[in-house]
């Protein structure tokens, strides 16, 4: 394979820190998004020249976005594999800025979840106002009744039926996020909580409480992503990308152990390419759409061995100050959830790497390697990975 | 016959075969003729081999509950009601289907648990499987 580490950087980052919007259209959030993002990295609009998005609500989401940005981009990506999708992008402007097709993309991301009244995991997957697909999923799941939250949950319950995994240690992952937002003062939830009172929340879909489940709000973002050239002459140190991968899970025909995640396909070649392993990592950004999601991406990302990730999680190893650090910014558990999170991993990773939280309680020390990993759509029946590893300068 | 309010499938080219032996209480699998193996859910190819080389295969309606969840909050029409199972049953096919498991209380469900189907009729052309434990 090409070498492609440091053939291109973050250089710009924005969160939109709104979790409730409802006043502005999810094309505003990411034009505000992309413009904090551009400034952030010293570049103007002149400079895009990729686009790449995903929509909850809009499809042709790269078309609509460009239309209301005025821009004439030489490469829209709207890829859309559920709240990985970003990770996608990164891994597909990475390829796009090394051909040379491109030297500035930018990844965004919007919605109003929250004040849409968007029921994400409990709506039932039925897409309302989409055409139907047939023969799957529409006439062999939705009559069923599945939920996105019930497909987590079967495969939580396989878990603990397995390995012996416990509600307690997975309440420990929530447990953690929220310590975590509670030093993010964007974060949706900021008081602490405890492993009793996740256990005390109401029971989704067994064995998931409330508060295994992310929280939902409206929000959005931007990454700039540069060729090195162009990165070298940005305002902030650029954030350089190692090694991507990619990877999907489905039932394969009803015969796939649903138990292993596209993250143990998605890991290898990310790793390949960047040249570290595991013990590289100081830290991760782990999509944490349920407590359950967090346990099984450790063990798939090769963090742990299969069925260790109930016990991996103790004792703050998660945590800040912890081995392996996941979620500084409070995770989708207790900071922000708007549909799709991939992009938000990009961006705690972006900023725990330029080291902008020196100084307090939130900075990881001495953070020179980070690993994102978003997943998309449901583990229980089908769904999407993308791992990236990103160095600071 | 009760009132069927959940979703209902599509019938199609596709489906077709399925539907109507559902109603007459078979469960119908598909086993493909090039390279022999069983494939869940019913589609126009052999997902393996991509040989159209596809036929019916009458399940035995057996298997046992792969994973479940008691779903207590899902917001969609026929499910808002109350506690239901969500299922994956294995066929003795050796193939996984999403299912529902009926005729019990959800507290006595568990992994492993031995299930035969049971076809409700939601409208005169539909008979939809689900599972009950075995007898």
């Amino acid at each position: 394979m090409v070498d492609l580490r440091r053939a291109a950087a973050i250089v710009g980052v924005h969160e939109h820190i709104t979790r409730y919007a409802p006043d502005k259209s999810e094309l505003q959030i990411q034009a505000e998004s992309i413009q904090k993002a551009l400034e952030d990295a010293g570049l103007e609009k002149k400079d895009v020249d990729g686009l790449f998005c995903a929509s909850m609500s809009v499809r042709n989401s790269g078309l609509n976005l460009a239309d209301y940005l005025n821009l004439y981009p030489k490469m829209v990506d709207n890829t859309t594999v559920g709240g990985g999708s970003f990770e996608f992008h990164l891994s597909h402007a990475l390829n796009a800025i090394h051909a040379g097709r491109i030297n500035c993309a930018v990844i965004t991301y919007a919605t109003q979840a929250r004040s849409g009244g968007v029921s994400v995991g409990t709506g039932g997957i039925s897409r309302q106002g989409h055409p139907r697909l047939d023969p799957s999923p529409d006439s062999f799941e939705e009559l069923y009744g599945l939920t996105t939250v019930g497909l987590y949950a079967m495969i939580a319950q396989r878990h603990m039926h397995l390995y012996g995994t416990t509600s307690e240690q997975l309440a420990e992952v929530a447990v953690t996020m929220r310590r975590h937002a509670s030093l993010n003062p964007e974060a949706l939830f900021r008081d602490p909580i405890t492993v009793e009172d996740v256990m005390r929340s109401p029971v989704v879909s067994t064995p998931l409480h409330r508060n295994d489940c992310c929280v939902i709000t409206d929000g959005g973002g931007a990454v700039v992503v540069a060729s090195p050239e162009l990165a070298r002459n940005c305002k902030q140190k650029p954030v350089w990308i190692l090694g991507a991968g990619e990877a999907v899970a489905h039932q394969g025909a009803g015969k796939r152990d649903l138990m292993y995640i596209a993250a143990k396909q998605s890991h290898a070649p990310a790793f390949e390419m960047a040249g570290v392993t595991q013990k590289d990592i100081d830290m991760a950004m782990i999509y944490d759409s349920f407590t359950i999601t967090v346990i099984e991406t450790l063990e798939d990302l090769g963090f742990c061995e299969k069925g260790e990730g109930g016990q991996y999680v103790l004792n703050g190893r998660i945590g800040l100050g912890g081995d392996m650090p996941i979620n500084t910014d409070g995770g989708g558990l207790s900071s922000n959830h708007p549909g799709m999170r991939g992009l938000f991993l990009l961006l705690e990773a972006t900023r725990q790497l330029r080291g902008q939280f020196e100084g307090t309680e939130r900075q990881v020390p001495d953070c020179k390697i980070a690993l994102c990993h978003g997943t998309g759509g449901a583990l229980g029946s089908r769904h999407s990975g993308g791992t990236v590893i990103l160095a600071k300068d | 016959m009760t009132t069927w309010n959940k979703p209902l499938p599509t019938i199609n080219g596709e489906t077709k075969t399925f539907w109507d032996m559902a109603r007459r209480g078979t469960l119908l699998i598909q086993k493909c003729d090039s390279c022999n193996e069983f494939q869940w859910y019913p589609r126009g190819i052999c997902s393996n081999c991509w040989s159209s080389d596809i036929k019916w295969f009458p399940s035995t309606g057996r298997g046992t509950v792969w994973t479940y969840t008691v779903t207590n909050q899902n917001r969609t029409q026929g499910f808002d009601t109350g506690p239901y199972v969500l299922a994956l049953v294995e066929l003795e096919e050796g193939v996984r289907m999403f299912t529902n498991i009926v005729e019990c209380d959800p507290k006595d469900v568990s992994i492993g648990m031995s299930v035969e189907v049971t076809f409700q009729q939601a409208t005169p052309q539909i008979s939809v499987p689900l599972f009950k434990p075995a007898s």
